[in-house]
């Protein structure tokens, strides 16, 4: 029993393959196997014998079961170890190719900005880009002859032979939004309205078209105050820092009164820092919304009034983000896209910044 | 508007400093633009005297100076230095004004440090008068009087120590286009207090030689009243040097003394006048009328302009003199031989200035007063004050004033409620206050009634007073005040579901590897006849450029343009798109926002995967079908290949929901690609934002989900079919064979081309789909799935006339 303990053993541990593996298992506990054919045997034992032999050879095979399987365990892995050998990859190589695109600087701000207002109750207007002369200027109390209406810079659409109506006007602000939000929905109203404008000046500083947002706010008993809060509320949000505003008496045809409106800033090595210093810089136009403005929208000065500003928003997007050229914003330089533009999930909203 | 300090200070008696009126200005609303102190820039130039000039041992042209210099002033101590001096009319003994080392110089931008020239120590410099930028002169340095008191400052002696500030003014106020008007701002802000003004008339010593007449036509509106007046005998030179000095200081040419005393009242008052030379009036009268039309005027500017119907000229009797209110003729224009001058001093309608000076593209400082609204009251006095410094400066004797019309009445009054101030801006401030400033500002108060200042146009309403009041205590003292949320608790949302449909487009397209343009709206002529518009009635009537001429009629042009100057800058893949308005009309509303995406070129740089390919429409499209489906539009849409004509006419189509096309995509048309330069076949989709179905959904509840247990089979069939059969036509010939058993059909394989003809016949090709059926309530048996097969090829058979294949 011993020799064919170790006999057995010694060809497990022996076998160089599965196959040589298999012909030791079924030599030793095949149907055919010695070990089987050994227990056979038992029948012919007396009690006493069986009992011996039997528990002998049980344990035998048992023992002999466990080799065979730890054998092929053993060669597999050894299997595995040699293939995974074989699999080597150089992954340093580059992975494969992902698009992945932005969102433009205009946009994303525009977003931001929306983000802030919609949060302090400002809902988003919007009107045509092709406007009447009326709700570009007359109904802003901006009258034909008014000398602020040849500083606009106004791009005219052509008119037809015949038709004897003053031209249509690319909108030279957004202003007139505040005119059509009004007629729509009434007092009281909270809007902003951002978009394209257009005027006919093209230097270092300026392009043909950019973009503003208008903001409007009418209730009974809205003051400048309110607006200077809502103002400081907004750039404090928006560039991340408390910001301090300063107003400045100025004129607009549409306020009344009208007041320019800084941001505290400094400069450090040429680099703006909003929100820090005792410097000033202008960012927008505002004012109390002029008595014939609300007429033209439609409603009562008597009874509601209410502040407007307007501010640009590429102007914002680079003052935030350190953009140095309007015109770059228009050109689609995938450089630039790249560059300053925004990653796809990047949507601004209020709880994340 | 510029002027001088001393000239503000010749009507406000102030103790103020340059830096507090700057500071006060701005906050009133008189923006400074500019600051030119010459203390500052010329503070350190001290006159100063050659002690012994002799020539440079190593240099011809150079002189080796000891200059004696006073740096702490007249009787300070004295500093003897060298300096090498190229000036040829260096000598000893001249009196001139030197820099110290550490001095800038203005006029040659250097910052003067010791130095050695040629051997010899050079400690300063004497300076000529464009090393100073007081002119042109370089031809030597600067010669004083030998009695000039060495150690002053040159500004001092020379009278120039006179801060030019610049200010923006706002087209609502003419009355800060004068000195005057300026001081008076700062004084109602309390920075001191505003002159009187002496206005005694000069009584006329004789009828003027010169009459007036106002068309009947032009008394309502355009002139209401001319006035004027003869002064005989005049010298006209030179004016004198405080006047001249003044004027340079403003960026003003000094002429004569005539001229100049109507552009000193012209910045001193804003109160433009006109001279002419009496010798050169025919007929001794004057007319002020509204052109026939045709008539020229050679102006003071030199150029000549034919005046059109209607606007206002005034003529002698040999023609018009002067284009009224705007320019005078160069004909009757005063020189230093006139002898004797009519002055004019007229009040004309704003909208009449600004129409013709617009129409004629003249831009002078009368147009630019009169056109905002010049005090009309003042026409008088500033006629009178003007005569007596004509008198003053050239002498003469003066007629009677001539004149026609009267003083339009600008008479008005609106309720002034001190509460206004604090309900309208949020600032409190005392009646009493309120009351001064408007009072200092020109305001007659009587009561709750306000009438405000005939020098004050603008002010038009109760409005106006508060901002009065509020500008004058300054803005800059407003404290924000908490604005309440309409409504209280969580913000709700506000945008439109178009809204936050483009926001998703947007954000959906630049997931998909684009990168977002902003491309000009409008584009050029060509450009906007490829793409369907170029209709006058999307012309700019006044483009700034050929570039931009028309509004476009669709996005692809803009993008094309920015994929070709990024392929010139090498950058051949590319993924472009663009949100945005185009416009199918000229009428306010005739725009719709279209979301369009250009691919060109590769789907990615080389790779060691050998992913990279060319782009091709099924990229369009499958970008076109990702947006759709991420704004919620129903997945199931028809195709049609009714494309517009910049698409390939063989490799574009539509996704269409009925008559509503959802998207276009395809190839771009070859001739498209060839007017703009590109390289590489380029693919694109064009969505308009508003044309998917909004999803009805009332609750933000969704369906309940159905899962079912039973297991799913898939079965393949191939079909051949003629080459012009669509696959959509298989698959929803397949869909409709059994709906409730099909789940999906789904085209794996199209096989054709040559190999295929040759397998199966000239103009055939086959399509390999899979089925996917899912069992309801009971497992498939074999049978079960025959007959279904057999209805798939029956109907796809019936559809498209193509049999299984074998």
């Amino acid at each position: 029993m011993q020799d064919l303990r170790e006999t057995y053993l010694a060809r497990i541990s022996g076998a160089a393959d599965q196959a040589a593996l298999e012909e030791v298992r079924l030599a030793a506990l095949g149907k055919k196997g010695e070990i089987s054919l050994k227990m056979r045997e038992l029948g012919k034992m007396s009690p006493e014998e069986r009992q011996t032999v039997g528990k002998a050879l049980n344990e035998l095979k048992d023992e002999l079961d466990t080799a065979l399987r730890a054998r092929k365990v053993a060669m597999e892995d050894a299997a595995l170890d040699e293939r995974l050998k074989a699999e080597w990859l150089d992954v340093t190589l580059p992975a494969r190719h992902r698009m992945r695109g932005t969102i433009h600087p205009v946009s994303h701000v525009t977003e931001e900005c929306t983000a802030i207002f919609a949060d302090m109750g400002f809902a988003v207007a919007e009107g045509p880009q092709i406007e009447t002369d009326w709700y570009n200027f007359d109904a802003l109390n901006i009258a034909p002859e008014h000398p602020a209406r040849q500083e606009h810079d106004t791009f005219f659409m052509h008119r037809a032979e015949g038709d004897n109506r003053p031209p249509h006007v690319l909108r030279t602000h957004t202003s007139p939004v505040q005119i059509r939000a009004m007629q729509d929905q009434g007092a009281p109203i909270r809007v902003i309205a951002p978009g394209r404008v257009y005027r006919m000046d093209m230097d270092q500083t300026h392009a043909p078209m950019f973009h503003q947002i208008e903001g409007m706010a009418i209730d009974k008993d809205i003051s400048m105050a309110n607006l200077k809060w809502v103002l400081e509320e907004f750039f404090t949000a928006y560039f991340g820092t408390k910001v301090k505003t300063r107003f400045r008496a100025s004129h607009f045809p549409f306020t009344e009164p009208s007041a320019e409106v800084d941001i505290q800033c400094s400069w450090v090595n040429g680099q703006l820092r909003v929100g820090e210093g005792d410097g000033w810089l202008e960012v927008l136009g505002s004012g109390m919304m002029h008595p014939k403005v609300l007429r033209a929208g439609g409603i009562d000065p008597d009874q509601w009034q209410g502040f407007a500003f307007g501010m640009g928003i590429d102007r914002m997007a680079m003052l935030k983000y350190g953009i140095p050229d309007l015109r770059a914003f228009f050109e689609s330089d995938l450089r630039w896209l790249r560059h300053y533009g925004f990653g796809a999930l990047e949507a601004p909203t209020v709880h994340a910044g | 508007m510029k002027f001088t300090l001393s000239w503000l200070k010749e009507h406000l008696e102030t103790e103020a400093t340059l830096d507090e009126i700057v500071e006060a200005l701005t906050d009133l609303g008189l923006e400074v633009e500019e600051v030119a102190d010459p203390a500052a820039t010329l503070g350190a130039f001290r006159i100063a005297k050659i002690a012994e000039a002799v020539k440079h041992p190593d240099a011809d042209k150079l002189n080796l100076c000891r200059v004696e210099t006073l740096p702490d002033g007249p009787g300070g101590k004295v500093e003897e230095v060298q300096v090498v001096c190229g000036a040829p009319n260096a000598r000893t003994g001249l009196v001139g004004v030197f820099a110290p080392v550490g001095t800038h110089v203005p006029g040659t931008g250097v910052d003067l440090k010791p130095g050695v020239i040629r051997g010899q120590a050079s400690n300063g410099m004497m300076c000529s008068e464009r090393e100073l930028e007081l002119s042109e002169d370089h031809d030597g340095i600067i010669e004083l009087p030998s009695d000039a008191p060495l150690g002053m400052r040159y500004i001092d002696y020379a009278g120039l120590n006179d801060p030019m500030i610049y200010i923006k003014i706002t087209p609502n106020r003419p009355d800060a286009l004068g000195v005057r008007g300026v001081a008076r701002d700062l004084a109602a802000r309390g920075l001191g207090t505003l002159k009187a003004l002496d206005v005694t008339p000069v009584a006329g010593t004789f009828a003027s030689p010169v009459t007036v007449t106002i068309d009947p036509a032009l008394k309502d509106k355009g002139c209401p009243y001319f006035a004027g007046r003869v002064i005989r005998g005049v010298k006209n030179g030179p004016s004198p040097k405080w006047l001249q000095q003044r004027l340079k200081a403003i960026g003003l040419r000094p002429i004569s003394a005539l001229v100049d005393v109507t552009n000193f009242f012209t910045f001193a008052y804003n109160r433009p006048l006109h001279v002419f030379d009496v010798a050169k009036v025919q007929g001794g009268a004057l007319r002020i009328h509204p052109a026939a039309g045709g008539e020229e005027i050679l102006a003071l500017d030199g150029k000549t302009y034919a005046l059109k119907p209607g606007m206002m000229a005034i003529s002698d009797a040999s023609g018009v003199e002067s284009i009224a209110g705007i320019m005078g003729g160069e004909h009757s224009g005063c020189t230093e031989e006139t002898v004797d001058v009519f002055l004019e001093s007229a009040y004309w309608d704003p909208i009449t200035i600004a129409t013709t000076g617009r129409a004629l593209k003249i831009n002078s400082d009368a147009r630019y007063r009169f056109e905002r609204g010049v005090d009309p009251e003042f026409t008088l006095p500033g006629l009178e004050l003007a005569t007596r410094m004509i008198l003053d400066l050239c002498g003469g004797e003066a007629s009677e004033v001539v004149s026609d019309g009267a003083v339009p009445d600008t008479t008005r009054d609106y309720r002034f409620d001190a509460a206004r101030c604090s309900s309208l801006v949020g600032m409190d401030i005392p009646e009493a206050q309120q009351r001064t400033i408007l009072e200092s500002l020109g305001f007659r108060l009587n009561g709750d009634r306000a009438t405000p200042p005939s020098w004050r146009p603008d002010v038009l309403g109760d409005a106006d007073l508060v901002e009065e009041v509020a500008r004058v205590v300054s803005l800059t003292k407003l404290e924000g005040k908490p604005m309440a949320r309409p409504q209280s608790g969580v913000p709700v949302p506000i945008l439109t579901p178009l809204q936050k449909r483009e926001r998703l487009m947007r954000r959906t397209l630049a997931a998909l590897g684009y990168h977002e343009c902003v491309t000009y709206s409008f584009i050029d002529a060509a450009s906007a006849a490829l793409f369907g518009g170029g209709e006058d009635a999307l012309k700019l009537e006044n483009p700034i450029s050929s570039e931009m001429t028309h509004m476009r009629p669709d996005l692809l042009p803009g993008l094309l343009q920015a994929a070709a100057r990024n392929q010139a800058r090498g950058f051949m893949d590319i993924a472009l798109f663009e949100l945005g308005p185009v416009f199918h009309g000229g009428e306010p509303g005739e725009q719709e926002i279209h979301a369009t995406g250009l691919l060109i070129g590769a789907n990615g740089p080389r790779d060691p995967h050998h992913a990279r390919r060319n782009v091709d429409l099924f990229d369009a499209k499958a970008d076109a079908e990702a947006v759709l489906a991420a704004i919620g539009a129903p997945a199931k849409t028809q195709s049609d290949r009714n494309v517009a004509s910049w698409f390939h006419p063989g490799r574009a189509g539509r996704l269409t929901l009925g008559k509503n096309a959802l998207a276009t995509f395809g190839e771009v048309h070859p001739r498209v690609l060839k007017a703009y330069g590109i390289k590489g076949a380029a693919v694109a989709f064009t969505l308009s934002v508003a044309a998917a179905p909004m999803p009805k959904k009332a609750t933000a509840t969704r369906p309940a989900l159905v899962l079912n247990d039973l297991q799913a089979v898939e079965r393949d069939f191939a079909f051949v079919l003629d080459t012009s059969v669509e696959a959509l036509a298989v698959v929803n010939a397949a869909q409709g064979a059994d709906k409730a058993l099909i789940e999906t059909v789904r085209v794996f394989d199209e096989f054709s081309g040559d190999k295929a003809v040759s397998q199966m016949g000239e103009g055939k090709k086959s399509l390999a789909i899979t089925v996917r059926l899912q069992p309801q309530g009971k497992t498939l048996t074999e049978e079960d799935i025959e007959a279904v097969s057999a209805k798939i090829v029956d109907k796809v058979s019936k559809a498209t006339g193509g049999t299984l294949r074998g």
